[in-house]
């Protein structure tokens, strides 16, 4: 690791040793070490979060970089069980920026911000000249109140089943879609949404939810990877049980991906106890958003920290962390 | 008939199927009493018997072995080093296909140059060449191609547009390659400084797609002059699993033919207007293979009616004259040889792994230890 290449940017193997070499030796501390999606601070009472946006093309189907920017942070939040509730908005501008598009972003940002019950209460404004940035790069930090402690990536066990909330992969392959050079029409449209209400609906519901976590990059299989890694556990996946949109697959086939590996923005992972499964599957089946959510995984002690995948015809492999320049800057 | 994506593969990863062809495969297999080496010449079956863990389903007496049919695998060091040298070059702009962006040569890869500066860009389509072209009139776009027949139709095309357009700044590195040659070589090697392969090898799988291009009359030859079968396959599962059942019926019944599994697509005669396309554009050269050496007419180059958009040409005095060796350690040119496989290899997965490839077998995504790293823990 001698410069900095885009593959360390890819939620996977090299993000995480970029992290690890760099950041955690810097600034290790009790409460980082933990990896979360969000800080636990203040005696477990509020979870807090930052996260920085940059995507291209900055309006593409489902979403924009503004519904990104509050979704993402907001979802970190509730990845805790924590109500969003204070958001900071911080953004670098490219000299020559049009203001109908600035206005527009806002606006999304505005629309999301109403959906999660949260405000931004603090903000930052630079300009760059031209060529110092991508357009637009924003940034926001999220405070939410914690409601259901207690939820971590440390604590799945084989009395846990794993759920996804949704098809996967939509964000990703609609951004690789979207982008500059790829002339595929399609409808399909990112999963970009706020998760704060289905969270709270399992909640309200008394499910006690073991771990939780929105698959952004790296996808499904970066977060079971994380969890078996975490919790010591082997994790065993159905793949005909994972639920994958007809056009997610066929761009995956195209482009060589792996839809497990592709990146969300409204898409989470959840480990409940079995017997609570099939009420977890219930309330989340009554949102739109999460209308085919699926169990996709039972927990065992087969390959400790492994993630192993199973064909429906009998083969099985190791599900791994993805790995190289998967998709460059897609969120 | 409107072709939605999903129709590439529905149906051909079908459990049922698969499992009436594993029991089909497992009863013939028992009539062999021996066992039967295949290779499956090209990386993408490689991937696909990996990911879909085929070998899982195979008895005992049926092998693989990996071939040499991943484009970037099979890339000598120098020819890396060209890429990466000339992606420096003032004004360049470097077009390639993905993995290349990957493969460590003796300076480093193109990620590296990409991180040192250099402007490198992967297409899937190489007539986005054209684009790039126009949208930077003062750079020097080199398309860096590579390929096995499969992909080099698509240059030629660029290159009819350039001409055709009377573009300036569009230029060529051609590395394409062609199969029937090196598998010729596997099985009957002249080169007097690699040990012959000859007897390990029992049958072909042969790549689809190649021959959706030049049809399936180039290999013809292999079970007519060298007694070995060939079956043309796909690469879903089910293919790979109808085509293996395929070779063993062969055996089982004592013939040796050539036959065409992807029938889908995959005709005797194949594409003519690709074929005369190629012929039109390039001359068949000797091309040094990693791990293979030099073969002779298995590469293709631009003819010289075409030197000026040939980079070699332009840069020929910045571009590496000598051969590289290959790491100490590394193994990718046995495994290429399919004389070994890649635990085989004292790096594998240690020192050399996706994240941080020594060889070139661990970049690509067809490479047979990228495959083995990925896929290949749960083997029998």
């Amino acid at each position: 690791m001698k410069t900095v290449t885009l593959a360390h940017g890819n939620g996977g193997a090299e993000n995480q040793e970029l992290i690890s070499k760099v950041f955690y030796r810097a600034f290790k501390n009790d409460i980082l070490n933990k990896s979360e999606d969000a800080a636990i601070i203040q005696d477990g009472s509020l979870a807090f979060t930052t996260d920085s946006f940059t995507v291209s093309p900055l309006f593409f189907n489902g979403a924009d970089i503004g519904k990104l920017a509050v979704c993402g942070t907001c979802n970190d939040l509730a990845m805790m069980g924590a109500k969003p509730k204070y958001l900071t908005c911080s953004v670098i501008i490219e000299e020559g920026f049009e203001i109908k598009s600035l206005e527009k972003i806002v606006k999304s940002m505005k629309e999301e911000l109403a959906k999660n019950d949260a405000i931004v209460v603090s903000g930052d404004t630079k300009v760059v000249p031209k060529g110092s940035v991508d357009k637009i790069f924003i940034n926001t930090t999220g405070i939410g109140e914690v409601t259901q402690k207690g939820i971590s990536s440390n604590a799945v066990s084989e009395d846990d089943v794993i759920i996804v909330s949704r098809d996967v992969g939509a964000h990703g392959a609609t951004i690789f879609a979207a982008r500059e050079g790829m002339d595929i029409n399609t409808d399909l449209q990112s999963d970009c949404a706020s998760l704060w209400p289905q969270v709270k609906a399992l909640i309200d519901s008394g499910i006690k939810i073991t771990a939780l976590r929105d698959a952004t990059r790296g996808g499904v299989s970066a977060v079971l990877n994380e969890w078996a890694n975490q919790s010591d556990v082997c994790i065993e996946v159905q793949e005909e049980k994972v639920p994958v949109a007809d056009e997610v697959k066929g761009i995956c086939e195209l482009l060589g991906f792996e839809a497990m590996s592709l990146a969300n923005e409204g898409t989470f992972v959840l480990a409940v106890n079995k017997e609570e499964a099939d009420k977890a599957l219930e309330v989340l089946k009554a949102f739109e958003n999460s209308s085919n959510a699926s169990i996709i995984a039972e927990v065992s002690q087969a390959y400790e920290k492994r993630v192993v995948l199973h064909s429906s015809w009998g083969t099985k492999r190791f599900l791994e962390l993805p790995t190289g320049e998967l998709l460059p800057r897609i969120c | 008939m409107e072709l939605e994506l999903k129709d590439l593969y529905d149906g051909y990863r079908n459990p049922e199927v698969i499992k009436a062809y594993q029991k089909i495969i497992n009863e013939d297999a028992k009539k062999l009493g021996k066992t039967i080496n295949i290779m499956e010449v090209c990386g993408g079956h490689t991937h696909t018997i990996m990911k879909y863990g085929i070998p899982q389903l195979l008895p005992d007496n049926i092998n693989f072995i990996h071939g040499p049919g991943c484009p970037v695998c099979i890339m000598p060091k120098e020819r890396i080093d060209s890429a990466y040298i000339l992606s420096l070059q003032e004004d360049v702009i470097l077009v390639t296909l993905g993995d290349m962006i990957k493969v460590p040569g003796s300076k480093g890869s193109l990620q590296d140059a990409r991180s040192k500066g250099a402007d490198v860009r992967f297409v899937y389509s190489p007539m986005d060449c054209l684009k790039i072209a126009k949208e930077n009139p003062t750079k020097k776009v080199i398309f860096f191609a590579i390929g096995f027949e499969t992909t080099t139709p698509m240059t030629c095309s660029l290159l009819e547009a350039v001409v055709k357009q009377g573009i300036e700044n569009v230029f060529f590195h051609i590395n394409h390659v062609t199969v029937p040659e090196v598998m010729k070589e596997l099985i009957d090697s002249r080169d007097e400084h690699v040990d012959s392969y000859n007897n390990r090898i029992d049958a072909f799988l042969g790549p689809s797609h190649v021959s959706v291009i030049s049809g399936s009359k180039i290999y013809e030859q292999f079970p007519r002059d060298y007694k070995r079968p060939v079956v043309v396959a796909g690469f879903e599962p089910v293919d790979v699993m109808q085509s293996i059942s395929m070779i063993l019926k062969q055996f089982v019944e004592d013939r040796c033919e050539l036959e065409i599994e992807y029938k889908r697509l995959v005709s005797y005669d194949g594409n003519q207007r690709a074929q005369d396309m190629m012929k039109k554009y390039f001359d068949k050269v000797m091309f040094k293979w990693r791990g293979l050496g030099n073969i002779p007419a298995s590469g293709l180059e631009l003819k010289e009616e075409y030197s000026k958009y040939n980079a070699k040409v332009i840069y020929k005095d910045v571009l590496p004259m000598q051969e590289i060796e290959d790491h100490k350690l590394c193994i990718c040119g046995d495994i290429l040889r399919g004389i070994a496989n890649p635990p085989d290899c004292t790096v594998f997965g240690t020192a050399c792994k996706p994240t941080k490839p020594i060889g070139s077998c661990m970049v690509s995504s067809e490479g047979a230890c990228a495959a083995y790293y990925k896929y290949g823990n749960l083997l029998k």
